[in-house]
């Protein structure tokens, strides 16, 4: 079974910069980790290789830097790295990340894709369900449980107020939840062997049979962003510590006050 | 000269800080106020190779150099100095030995499951009357056939009654000295064989540290580790290594230290201020942090050598020294940043500093390592 994992790189802190001209994140300087969802969706790929075998293979778009995440699911265990890179690629919206993703999994092959659900910078949760609909496969999303056998998969999928268990063939893609899994460190052998391993950048010229020059890039994306701006904080709380009674009657009067009530 | 660590290295560390922060973090004050050896953790560390860090990949080992290793026993360290020690004890004063003079044979048996942590290791050299005289040896094996018999009591053995296999020193010829030292690989299931009491310790009191005793204690002639007279080679060369796990587990007690105390004087308010805000905490601190990256450079220094098959007893020693003393005077100067607080047990820096004061006597006191530094600056 062939695997893929899409990650992407986030920054660690709330201290995100934005360039004002295009709404874009600025990266440099800030730490970065990989997306809690998509850690979730290594472990993922992982486990269905330890319990029914299959290689993994791990891909994010991103700049040059994106390196370091790569090294870090090597680590873990995965078996092969691509960095998706190009200038050509620069400033994507969903629509032409999930285009440029779709065309390098074509150009690798695959029986299952697996990706985070949503990535804490843009938290859109629309890369995963776009490349299947690139690729016109099937997609479960939420992944909270996964069972993988050799011949198909069943996916407990989360929703608000309930669950649905679901069977599928592959190919298919899925869209992981943190509370997957608790997923592994790196190990020792793992770092070593992250170095030793090489990882493929792919660039437009590698992906163009795959995907077409109108769906990347910011010029590939249809989103505008009209304006990015900080959140102006809220007013200061009013904190009172008194019995549960007394607390409902202040909440109540809160409420009518605003005319909620 | 480069002062940057590999990208590799960068990783390595980001592991070990990660697997420090969640795995061995949460268990220092309990292992310590119990008194209990962690078990659990043990098979962890096992799981994610930090049991046979520089041990090649060919004898199941992960691999990586002794520079790893030390960065790893530091990043442990920092928050569980009991753990730190059983990764060193383990890695550089049983795994070590059997990789640099075993045969093909004891790799095979006694490498590979040292290095996967299926089984833990631990050294017996140490005795009643031969602790910095460590010539003075008075366990005895005697060859009668096929095997050797032990006859002797080892004290202070570190992961003592965890481990599964010894690396034991005992006279094959008491009339040549220390040239008549041999070294010998032990199992627990030896006949023969027993762990006796266990030390009640100030510091470091989740690791196990008890005697073991040998009566007519049978051990294959083919454990028998190097030749014949070779034991107290084997020993001092032994050491030499561990000292960089000690020296690592020091820096890491120190570099812990500061950093607790970082949050703490940064919370703390006297007098209208956050105590950090007072020229006193920042000089502190400053100096604590220069002395504590002079530890770790001299630390890494040693290993890189190590690595480079180029001679580091030297180094080792400079490293083991330095980093002990500062570890005993750091953590004792950030408790006092801490004040009333600190000499609770609410807070770790009551820990530490106890945990500290052992790195200053085992594996060779400081005395120990000012005799091999005067005598490699032939001062005789």
């Amino acid at each position: 079974m062939k695997i893929i994992v899409c990650i992407k790189q986030v920054p660690n802190t709330n201290e995100v910069r934005l360039n004002q001209e295009t709404g874009t994140l600025m990266r440099e300087g800030v730490p970065s980790i990989i997306n809690p969802d998509d850690l979730a969706g290594i472990e993922a790929a992982l486990l269905i290789k330890d319990n029914v075998g299959a290689h993994v293979s791990v891909m994010t778009m991103g700049p040059p830097q994106a390196d370091i995440a790569l090294r870090e699911a090597l680590a873990m265990g995965c078996d092969e790295a691509y960095l998706i890179s190009d200038r050509a690629f620069a400033g994507a919206d969903t629509w032409a990340t999930s285009s440029t993703l779709a065309g390098a999994a074509k150009l690798l092959g695959f029986d299952l894709i697996i990706t985070g659900r949503q990535a804490i910078d843009g938290d859109t949760a629309q890369v995963g369900p776009q490349m299947a609909e690139h690729l016109r496969i099937p997609v479960i999303s939420y992944a909270e449980e996964i069972n993988a056998t050799r011949d198909n998969i069943t996916v407990k999928r989360q929703y608000e107020d309930r669950y649905q268990r679901i069977q599928a063939n592959y190919p298919l893609l899925i869209t992981a939840l943190s509370e997957l899994n608790e997923p592994r460190y790196m190990s020792v052998g793992g770092v070593v062997n992250a170095y030793e391993k090489e990882i493929r950048t792919l660039t437009y010229e590698d992906l163009k049979a795959y995907v077409s020059q109108e769906n990347i890039g910011l010029k590939g994306s249809p989103t505008r962003v009209k304006k990015s701006f900080t959140k102006q904080p809220k007013g200061k709380g009013e904190l009172h510590q008194v019995s549960d009674d007394e607390s409902v009657s202040i909440i109540i009067q809160k409420l009518k006050e605003h005319h909620i009530l | 000269m480069d002062f940057n660590l590999s990208k590799r290295h960068l990783l390595m560390r980001d592991l070990c800080t990660k697997f420090a922060g969640a795995e061995v973090k949460p268990l220092a004050a309990e292992v310590d106020e119990q008194e209990r050896f962690p078990h659990e953790t043990v098979e962890k560390l096992a799981r994610y190779g930090l049991l046979g860090i520089p041990i090649p990949v060919e004898y199941s080992g992960a691999g990586a150099d002794n520079l790893a290793y030390a960065m790893a026993v530091e990043e442990i360290s920092k928050v569980c100095a009991t753990t730190g020690v059983i990764v060193s004890a383990h890695t550089s004063l049983c795994a070590a030995p059997v990789f640099e003079n075993g045969t093909e044979a004891q790799k095979e048996k006694y490498l590979r499951k040292l290095a996967m942590g299926e089984w833990l290791g631990a050294f017996g050299l140490t005795e009643a009357g031969a602790g910095t005289d460590a010539a003075g040896q008075q366990t005895t094996a005697v060859l009668d056939g096929d095997n050797y018999i032990l006859n002797g009591t080892k004290l202070f053995i570190t992961n003592a009654d965890a481990a599964h296999v010894y690396i034991i020193i005992a006279m094959t010829d008491k009339m040549k000295g220390t040239r008549g030292c041999s070294a010998f690989i032990v199992e627990k299931d030896f006949a023969g064989f027993s762990v006796g009491k266990k030390e009640k310790k100030m510091g470091i009191r989740g690791s196990a540290t008890c005697e073991l005793i040998m009566r007519d204690c049978i051990v294959p002639k083919e454990n028998l580790l190097g030749k014949e007279g070779q034991g107290f080679k084997i020993a001092m060369q032994t050491l030499d290594g561990g000292r960089i796990g000690i020296a690592a587990q020091a820096l890491g007690v120190a570099q812990g230290a500061i950093d607790i105390t970082v949050n703490y004087v940064k919370e703390r308010v006297q007098f209208g201020k956050r105590i950090s805000q007072f020229q006193n905490t920042q000089f502190e601190l400053a100096d604590m942090q220069t002395t504590v990256d002079a530890a770790r450079l001299l630390t890494y220094r040693a290993a890189f050598f190590k690595d480079r098959s180029e001679p580091y007893a030297n180094y080792a020693a400079m490293a083991k020294l330095f980093a002990s003393e500062a570890a005993s005077d750091i953590t004792r100067r950030c408790l006092q940043l801490h004040g009333g607080y600190g000499y609770t047990r609410e807070y770790a820096i009551e820990r530490m500093m106890r945990d500290a004061k052992i790195t200053e006597i085992y594996e060779g006191t400081s005395e120990v390592q000012k005799m091999v530094i005067a005598s490699h600056m032939k001062v005789n």
